[in-house]
């Protein structure tokens, strides 16, 4: 059958039925239950597989805020190789480069199925062989905090990075060696895994903070190392010196400007990238001219959002993951920078998630297409680069989203007829901003008729698509493959679209 | 009329299919210093077809060609001079120089049955280019005359320092005779890229001194190069003013009158005119605004 954004999806699974489609269902939450007895202390992993114990056929989990320093995912991966462990389910939070040892486990047949919300390098490249037995289901970070609680995504064992834990078992994110601040990814984790392992190399009798509840750890597993605190830095954390993501920078912000997205009160997330902090700089700059103050910065918190705060800019940081150091350091000490757990950030079913209050979110696109779906999952060859992470939790409750690229990359046009994998729907997605103009969604007739008297070069998403063709001539497009490796998953876990195969040819 | 001309290296192609992004008033693509003596024919080549096919649309579109000291010069000509080209900057231009360019362009439009004139954009960066300054700002096809600050240091034997007191003569003396000759006066690159608040500084002083656009060698520097060149809102509301005041002088046959307790003229309805005109080709007035 064929989903509500015209993917076809397989008989059996669930298909999207449009974005707001999950308001008709009712939240499902298992039971969190308090552990009987203080967590046990253990030295040697192969002492927590033996207790817990890990068996063939289970589900593991694993969060990534430890992002490309990650340790924890690449010891338990090596545990499983010497066991020989079979048939397993692996859902970590994100795959990073890193996590290169996850190949081999995928090439021997050990791990038969993964689920996540992100993957990016080596562990990527036997899925797109086929070499996964089973399937690749890619989560939104809320649609991962929901299947947990729900039970869809049942988790055996759950191996948890902890910088720091005390004598209880509690775990902190912001003391230790290994730092990486927010671990908001862990919580669903820790609440509905049925075996609780926290991963830490750092003991004190006392912690600063709690992020993680020690009444949910069923074992402590204390290490030389979890990770290297220099791989957390998500990207670059620079303002891009590049003068055309300076120029889309401005040109969004002069939208946000004329549409009165910024004024008292307002609320915003961008990513990690050097555009994306251009964005937040020309923001802060017309916030600054203009004596605004907002209520609220959110997403992975980056150093410049943190100067934001200190500044009076905003009256908190609500901090799912940390993107530098300098916002680790910032939650450490700053009570107005606040964690938050994923499902609180963007659980479709949660009460009142931080992305639904969103004035604008800004966000980027390897493809874009005329309906304004947008892939941030592969290539234009389908190659896994990457995945929805938070995006299409944010694009779906942000009052404005706004799509920031250029226009064409590499000589390839980001302005498709079709996207090659659709990650976020078109419903969910407002504004396109690139160095050649700004197509606003034809049924956005308010953001339309606030930029009508503007001087923005407001254009037509078709109109767009037909200058990358003139810069770049159109593109051949390639047939994707027959054979479905795996699914992208909506974040009310429906089958948005099919990840095939790349073609050989 | 133009505030900014923005160089792009010639052997650059994404700096090349991007220059028209950045909102400046003149491109200016460059064979001659940003092209290494290896890449001078590949550049030639790459610049030559990019403006056949895809030429900036809305924007003056000139080329700095290599000097005609040079065997490069003559085959640069050859490959850009065409309909795409709005004008040819020559480096290192005395007047001898010039006379020789104008008269290759003349033979290249009837050689290609071009209808249009193409101009000429002097770099006036020698000694003895600036001593022939007037007569150079005299000559048929000038759009106007850029300061070449960096080479004329060099022939100077003076040191460029950020303040510019150095070439504070030469920005003058150009600027006059520019304007005498009713051209640009435009001024040299500020070559710190990492430094808007001396881009800035920099601008304001040589618009003081007569300079009425600026050459900018990153596009970075065009949003700092417009906000200074541009007549500001206010500015521009005093001039709407004097103008609505004339007219209604007029159609009372008064030659001067008051506004705001100060005598209005000629010369000061002249300069609101001006001011008008930059305006209105900048597309700063209030009504295209709204």
């Amino acid at each position: 059958m064929r989903n509500a954004a015209g993917r076809v999806v397989p008989d059996g699974m669930p298909a999207f039925a449009g974005a707001d489609a999950y308001r008709s269902h009712s939240r499902v939450l298992l039971s969190q239950e308090p552990r009987k007895h203080p967590p046990v202390f253990y030295s040697s992993l192969s002492a927590v597989f033996a207790a817990a114990p890990v068996v063939d056929g289970m589900t593991l989990s694993f969060h990534h805020h430890l992002r490309n320093g990650d340790k924890v995912t690449n010891a338990v991966c090596a545990e499983i190789l010497r066991r020989g462990l079979k048939n397993l389910t692996l859902a970590p939070s994100s795959v990073f480069p890193t996590n290169a040892i996850l190949a081999e486990l995928i090439q021997a047949g050990h791990v038969t199925n993964l689920r996540t919300n992100y993957i990016n390098g080596p562990a990527a490249l036997p899925i797109e062989a086929g070499k996964l037995r089973g399937l690749l289901l890619m989560d939104t970070h809320g649609g991962r905090a929901r299947a947990i609680e729900s039970g869809e995504l049942p988790i055996d064992v759950a191996f948890l990075a902890a910088p720091a834990v005390d004598r209880n078992g509690n775990g902190s994110g912001t003391m230790g060696p290994a730092a990486c601040g927010s671990l908001g990814y862990a919580q669903p984790d820790l609440h509905y895994a049925k075996y609780v392992v926290l991963v830490t190399d750092t003991v004190v009798d006392s912690l600063d903070r709690i992020d993680l509840d020690g009444a949910f750890v069923d074992a402590v597993l204390v290490v030389d190392s979890i990770g290297d605190p220099e791989g957390i830095v998500s990207g670059t954390t620079r303002i891009t010196r590049d003068p055309v993501g300076l120029k889309i920078a401005r040109d969004a912000a002069r939208f946000l400007w004329e549409v009165g997205a910024i004024r008292p009160g307002f609320s915003m997330q961008t990513g990690a990238g050097g555009t994306s902090l251009a964005v937040a700089a020309q923001v802060r700059s017309l916030m600054r001219e203009h004596g605004i103050r907002g209520s609220f910065a959110s997403g992975g918190i980056t150093g410049y959002y943190v100067d934001m705060l200190e500044e009076g800019l905003f009256d908190h940081l609500y901090d799912v993951q940390c993107f530098d150091l300098s916002a680790v350091r910032s939650l450490a000490k700053n009570a107005l920078h606040q964690a938050i757990s994923a499902s609180r950030y963007g659980n479709p079913f949660d009460h009142d998630p931080i992305v639904d209050q969103l004035s604008f979110v800004i966000l980027g696109a390897t493809e874009i297409d005329l309906n304004f779906h947008v892939n941030v999952t592969t290539d234009s060859f389908g190659r896994l680069i990457g995945g929805s992470g938070g995006h299409a939790d944010t694009a779906h409750g942000a009052k404005i989203t706004v799509i920031t690229t250029n226009l064409t990359k590499a000589r390839l046009p980001i302005v498709k007829q079709r996207v090659t994998t659709l990650t976020t729907p078109g419903e969910d997605v407002d504004v396109l901003v690139t160095e050649r103009g700004i197509a606003i969604r034809p049924d956005r007739i308010d953001l339309i008729a606030a930029t009508r008297n503007s001087r923005l070069p407001i254009r037509t998403i078709e109109d767009l698509l037909q200058t990358a063709h003139a810069l770049s001539g159109v593109p051949k497009e390639l047939p994707h493959g027959t054979r479905i490796i795996g699914h992208v998953l909506y974040r009310d876990g429906t089958v948005i679209d099919n990840l095939y195969q790349p073609s050989q040819d | 009329m133009a505030r900014s001309y923005l160089f792009i290296p010639g052997n650059h192609p994404a700096m090349i299919q991007n220059a028209d992004v950045f909102g400046a008033d003149a491109l200016i693509f460059d064979l001659e210093d940003a092209v290494a003596a290896h890449e001078k024919d590949a550049a030639r080549l790459l610049l030559a077809g990019f403006l056949a096919k895809a030429r900036p649309q809305g924007v003056r579109v000139y080329v700095r060609i290599n000097g005609l000291d040079t065997p490069l010069a003559c085959k640069d000509l050859e490959a850009v001079v065409g309909d795409a080209v709005d004008g040819i900057v020559l480096p290192k231009a005395g007047m001898s120089e010039l006379m020789e360019l104008s008269t290759i362009l003349h033979n290249l439009e009837a050689q290609k049955g071009l209808a249009k004139k193409i101009a000429i954009l002097p770099i006036v960066e020698t000694a003895k280019s600036l001593v022939e300054v007037e007569e150079i700002a005299k000559l048929s096809r000038l759009d106007g005359i850029l300061l070449g600050a960096e080479d004329l240091s060099a022939d100077m034997e003076f040191e460029r320092t950020k303040a510019g007191t150095e070439i504070e003569y030469p920005r003058a003396r150009i600027a006059f005779a520019c304007k005498a000759a009713r051209i640009e006066a435009i001024d040299t690159p500020f070559t710190d890229t990492n430094d808007p608040d001396g881009l800035r500084e920099d601008c304001l002083h040589s618009q003081s001194l007569g300079m009425n656009a600026k050459a900018a060698i990153h596009p970075n520097q065009i949003e700092t190069i417009h906000a200074v060149f541009s007549p500001s809102p206010k500015r521009i509301e005093w001039a709407l003013r004097i103008r609505a005041a004339a007219r209604k002088a007029g159609e009372q046959n008064l030659g001067v009158f008051s506004l705001d307790g100060k005598m209005v003229d000629k010369p000061i309805i002249d300069r609101a005119e001006k001011i008008l005109r930059a305006a209105e080709r900048f597309g700063l007035l209030p009504e295209e605004r709204a």
